[in-house]
């Protein structure tokens, strides 16, 4: 069974994300608008105003309700969705962690801008990285057909029986949720197809009225453990299952992107680099300008960020003679980029091979084409044993 | 890794039968005065039992005690018994008893 072909719009990142949460069906919806998801809210409430939406809006004062609620409303068996951003995202923080303490599937699109602190109404992954340790499964897009594959996805993995677990699916303030592009939006029938496996698998556990179902009071002892164990092992299941979704997705709707990592000129890579986001867009151009000079360099897009696909990214950078990674957050006590650092935790596995650690893009300073043909140039001298600087921050130099 | 654990939970999360898993800190051990009852004055109403917040007053069909193995000594039946039928007493008083 293939899917048919979808209509093709142009729609700004926002309004695609709205139209495809829309498709899969969610029952409880609860977004406070925030810069620069806004569109997300106002387009789904404008969903179930003209009828297109049978869904429950729920009118929160503040993000830390909407995800209260959705987490409720998930708890007691409901579909859900809820987008929010930075200050919002922070502003949960709390419901955040009960999402998934409590193992509720709430699906929620977190635009990436920066956090507070500095009051930057502007691009950046850092309010993904100030939740890396929520237990939430969080999934980095690069365009905006993506935002619409990749949110069909997300479903299927949250819901699925064997995950059971909240997934973030990120993707770039203002260079997606606001860039109008080219996307085709599936149509309803072959959403309801794809999902539909979800309801072949055994129902899990609901609040049920008159019940005396608990959750979430058993912080003691063992009880705790072995709810953490379980958490932790399913993250580790996670893995597999993004990839197995994906190739699923691409057998039905004709379109791939790899799983837990994309991987692009990597068969025949001497070096490599790895970034994630709207960023890999722009470095795939460079790829092929430097492919084209016939340097064997190679990118790999980090998709899934948590967990982190260790075993994905060992096999893909298996023999480089050198990494460089690019990050668009900085990671507070280290001095490498958050990705960076953690693909440092491979090294042991990896060899002896320089990991370079860029910090480009914070703020809505663009990673530009040449600030990445610098990357490739710098990491390639490193690749053939030249010294090489462990950590640079491409706009303070 | 070898699991010597026995599961306590049936499923993926901590969702469990509040009548089985939910009570299952002896949150007893925390107190320092105990509501003793005075049975002359009680006249079984069952405020005591209504207001206990963890709802550990145990019906004993003529009137109520405090379980004392989850009873934590907060005090709120003494202070809603119409009829003055509770008081609280030191820990104390009862360490003869174990």
């Amino acid at each position: 069974m293939k899917a048919n072909k979808g209509k093709i719009s142009v729609m700004m990142g926002n309004v695609v994300a709205a139209n495809v949460a829309r498709l899969c069906r969610p029952e409880v919806v609860a977004c406070y608008p925030i810069t620069p998801q806004s569109e997300v809210a106002e387009t789904m409430s404008g969903f179930v105003a003209d009828g297109s939406l049978d869904a429950e809006i729920v009118e929160v004062e503040g993000e830390n309700s909407a995800m209260n609620v959705v987490v409720a409303a998930s708890m007691a068996g409901a579909r859900v969705f809820t987008a929010t951003s930075s200050y919002g995202l922070v502003y949960m923080y709390d419901a955040v962690l009960q999402a998934s303490g409590y193992r509720a599937p709430v699906v929620m699109i977190n635009v990436n801008r920066e956090t507070p602190g500095i009051h930057a109404v502007s691009s950046g992954q850092q309010d993904m990285i100030s939740t890396r340790d929520a237990g939430w499964v969080q999934i980095i897009v690069e365009n905006n057909q993506e935002i619409a594959d990749q949110l069909i996805m997300c479903y299927r993995l949250a819901e699925d029986y064997d995950i059971q677990l909240p997934v973030m699916l990120n993707y770039d303030g203002y260079y997606l949720s606001y860039l109008n592009e080219e996307t085709e939006i599936p149509e309803q029938s072959d959403v309801d197809a794809f999902l539909s496996v979800l309801k072949t698998q055994p129902q899990r556990p609901r609040i049920i009225p008159g019940k005396s179902t608990g959750c979430g009071t058993h912080g003691i002892e063992m009880g705790y453990v072995e709810a953490r164990y379980k958490h932790c092992a399913a993250l580790e299941r996670t893995k597999k299952k993004v990839d197995d979704i994906d190739k699923e997705f691409a057998n039905y709707f004709g379109r791939s992107y790899g799983g837990q990592i994309e991987e692009y000129c990597m068969k025949d890579a001497e070096f490599a680099i790895l970034t994630s986001g709207s960023a890999a867009g722009t470095a795939k151009t460079v790829i092929d300008a430097k492919r084209a000079q016939g340097i064997k360099v190679g990118l790999v897009k980090l998709r899934l960020f948590r967990p982190f696909p260790e075993e994905r990214l060992l096999q893909a950078f298996k023999g480089m003679k050198a990494i460089g990674v690019i990050d668009r957050s900085v990671n507070f006590g280290w001095k490498y980029g958050p990705i960076a650092t953690e693909l440092k935790v491979l090294q042991g596995a990896l060899g002896n091979v320089p990991i370079l650690s860029y910090v480009d893009g914070l703020a809505n300073l663009d990673i530009t084409i040449p600030h990445i043909g610098r990357v490739v140039d710098e990491v390639g001298a490193a690749a053939k044993g030249k010294p090489y600087q462990d950590v640079t921050w491409i706009p303070m130099e | 890794m070898v699991i010597k654990h026995k599961w306590i939970f049936k499923t993926e999360s901590a969702w469990s039968d509040a009548n089985e898993k939910m009570l299952c800190l002896d949150t007893g051990g925390w107190r320092t005065e105990r509501p003793v009852l005075d049975q002359t004055k009680c006249n079984y109403c069952g405020i005591c039992a209504m207001y206990c917040p963890p709802q550990c007053m145990l019906d004993k069909g003529d009137h109520y005690e405090a379980n004392l193995a989850f009873c934590k000594g907060c005090g709120i039946c003494v202070h809603e018994c119409p009829r003055k039928a509770l008081t609280m007493k030191p820990e104390g008083d009862f360490t003869h008893e174990g």
